[in-house]
């Protein structure tokens, strides 16, 4: 066991995949916390969908990735926001327009600079590909992200239970916003190399979603989604490993199971558990009679 | 202007409202120290609007809004007012416990980490004792009755220990323990010399309640003590011709709460044509008085 374990680690490509997939879903996994409770599960698709342009043209320009798709996501943001304060539409609909748009720039963006092969690793990951290199940067990004997020916790949690709250007792609920869509962002940048684009999205809401449906209180489920993201990865890169299947495909496939065990077995809103509840009160209203 | 600096709230000829909607309409209002305000009005009449501008979060089209002879923005940031918000606004399934949600009252007490201390965990307890719900602490608020989850944000507002109160609506579908509960905190708050504005549009034990009456139909109807506001011809102008908008109003789906600083997303339905469009509100004429009769329980109020 121990053998089929370690054998994988004595390739130095497949110590960074496991480091740097492990380090961004544990990332992602913290982050979705928010993002579930916020209700922006759209807005971290939208984000993660609108970083592409960004990522071809850092690429082109030779900057790194991570400084294009920042900038592209937070434009995304912006131009969201700006739709949705100069017209009567529907967030829902300005998260569309906008991210369908930028992803479709990326699109033509790419055939117009870079191969294939590039193209499937922006869009499906690469996370066998990663270097030393690549590895520190996620690294010092996954720090500062996870630095903001638990030293405000506090505030971003009240933020989503209860801006309006949050507003009386005088926090700058701007401000706060602003951080939380800015660490989407960053986030989005620090999963690319192991989900890529489309994937993203994924570990940042079924492990908050995981969390949520175990957890009674907000530290719980913080522990719970972190720890999901991150067994999702470990197991995600040996199975890809063993079994020569997409990396972060399988990835997602793990958190998804995790969640699958969640909703089942969840002991307070799990499906097994409200069946057992509802026999047992059919049951005490039965026996009396 | 040193003297009525200190005034908890002073609020001059305030009108707000949204783009084409005008929820208020030069308003004039001044709570003191030590006293209880019922905030009365159908829905529709502008009371959230009024919240609102009072939270700073709705910013006057004209008028001026004073809590403490400070702007609200930095009235906020100095701990000077606590809100306990209405009930449609809360997300019961939210993974936070009743001691937690109480908790979040100390923040403004705590530095830049929000690290809690003994004094955050004492007042915690005490704001629990107070409102009865020490042995459900552990509790998740999801599990909670309606009136409990609304002592726990009065907790929640006891605990951040400031000047001045603004309660939105908070009997609506709340069990007749929990609001006497309520009460005997409020009066015990305001013997400390706290003052306290409540939202209502549910007029039964109001009397006993408050100490002074606003009757808010878009502008200020009536204003001063309950045996001088609540007479038949004034709540008629109020609530239209539907006299008691008791029972069947305590549970209002309709008026919601008001959400911080989403200023164009407002989806707002008009207000019925206006009557008088100068000068101060009048009281008298019964014709007048038509201006508030019949009208729709519209609904001026933000919807999030």
């Amino acid at each position: 066991m121990s053998e089929l374990l370690l054998a994988p680690l004595a390739y130095d490509f497949m110590q960074n995949a496991l480091a740097v997939a492990v380090i961004s879903a544990a990332v992602c996994g913290m982050l979705s916390c928010w993002l579930v409770l916020m209700g922006w599960s759209l807005m971290g698709e939208a984000v993660a969908h609108s970083v592409l342009p960004g990522v071809v043209l850092a690429f082109a320009l030779g900057i790194p990735l991570g400084i294009g798709a920042f900038v592209f996501g937070l434009l995304a943001v912006a131009l969201i926001g700006a739709l949705g304060q100069t017209t009567a539409l529907k967030r829902e609909t300005t998260i569309g327009v906008v991210f369908t748009t930028l992803f479709a720039a990326g699109l033509v963006l790419i055939s117009t600079v870079t191969t294939s092969t590039h193209l499937q690793h922006i869009l499906f990951g690469n996370v066998l590909g990663t270097s030393r290199t690549d590895l520190y940067q996620v690294g010092a990004l996954a720090a500062v992200t996870v630095a903001v997020l638990l030293v405000k916790r506090r505030d971003f949690t009240l933020l989503a239970f209860d801006p309006t709250y949050a507003a009386a007792i005088g926090l700058r609920t701007g401000v706060l916003t602003a951080a939380l869509l800015g660490l989407l962002a960053l986030t989005t940048v620090t999963a690319l190399q192991t989900l890529g684009v489309i994937l993203v999205v994924a570990m940042l809401v079924i492990p908050g979603a995981t969390g949520f449906l175990v957890a009674r209180s907000f530290p719980v489920m913080l522990i719970v989604a972190t720890s999901a993201g991150a067994a999702a990865a470990t197991i995600g890169v040996y199975t890809s490993y063993w079994w020569d299947v997409s990396t972060g495909g399988s990835i997602v496939l793990v958190a998804a199971s995790l969640f699958g065990l969640a909703y089942l077995f969840s002991p307070r809103r799990g499906l097994a558990a409200q069946l057992l509840r509802r026999r047992r009160r059919r049951r005490a209203r039965t026996r009396p009679a | 202007m040193s003297k009525t600096a200190a005034d908890p709230v002073r609020v001059e000829s305030l009108t707000a409202g949204y783009p084409g909607v005008t929820a208020l309409e030069d308003v004039s209002l001044q709570l003191n120290r030590g006293r209880i305000t019922a905030l009365l009005g159908a829905n529709g009449s502008g009371k959230s609007t009024l919240f609102a501008a009072l939270l700073g979060l709705r910013p006057p089209l004209r008028g001026t809004v004073r809590i403490f002879g400070q702007p609200p923005a930095r009235a906020r940031r100095a701990n000077q007012v606590s809100y306990v918000p209405q009930h449609e606004q809360v997300d019961t399934s939210f993974p936070l416990t009743v001691e937690q949600v109480v908790m979040m009252g100390r923040y403004s007490h705590m530095g830049f980490l929000r690290r809690i201390r003994q004094t955050d965990r004492r007042a915690v307890d005490h704001a629990l004792e107070r409102t009865g719900l020490i042995s459900l602490r552990r509790r998740s608020i999801g599990e909670l009755s309606g009136g409990q989850r609304k002592r726990a944000f009065v907790a929640r507002a006891l605990a951040q220990d400031a000047p001045l109160m603004l309660l939105d609506e908070p009997f609506a579908g709340v069990d007749r323990t929990s609001e006497s509960l309520i009460i005997e905190v409020l009066h015990t708050l305001r013997d400390a010399g706290a003052a306290v504005l409540i939202s209502t549009h549910h007029l039964e034990g109001v009397e006993q309640l408050a100490d002074e009456v606003v009757l808010l139909h878009r502008r200020v109807l009536a204003s001063g003590p309950p045996s001088q506001v609540l007479t038949e011809q004034q709540l008629a102008r109020a609530f239209g011709s539907a006299l008691t908008p008791a029972p069947a109003a305590r549970h209002d789906p309709a008026s919601s709460g008001i959400a911080p600083g989403d200023g164009a997303s407002g989806a707002v339905t008009r207000l019925s044509p206006e009557v008088g469009t100068s000068g101060a509100p009048s009281r008298h004429s019964p014709d007048d008085g038509a201006s508030g009769v019949h009208q729709p329980p519209d609904e001026a109020e933000e919807v999030r």
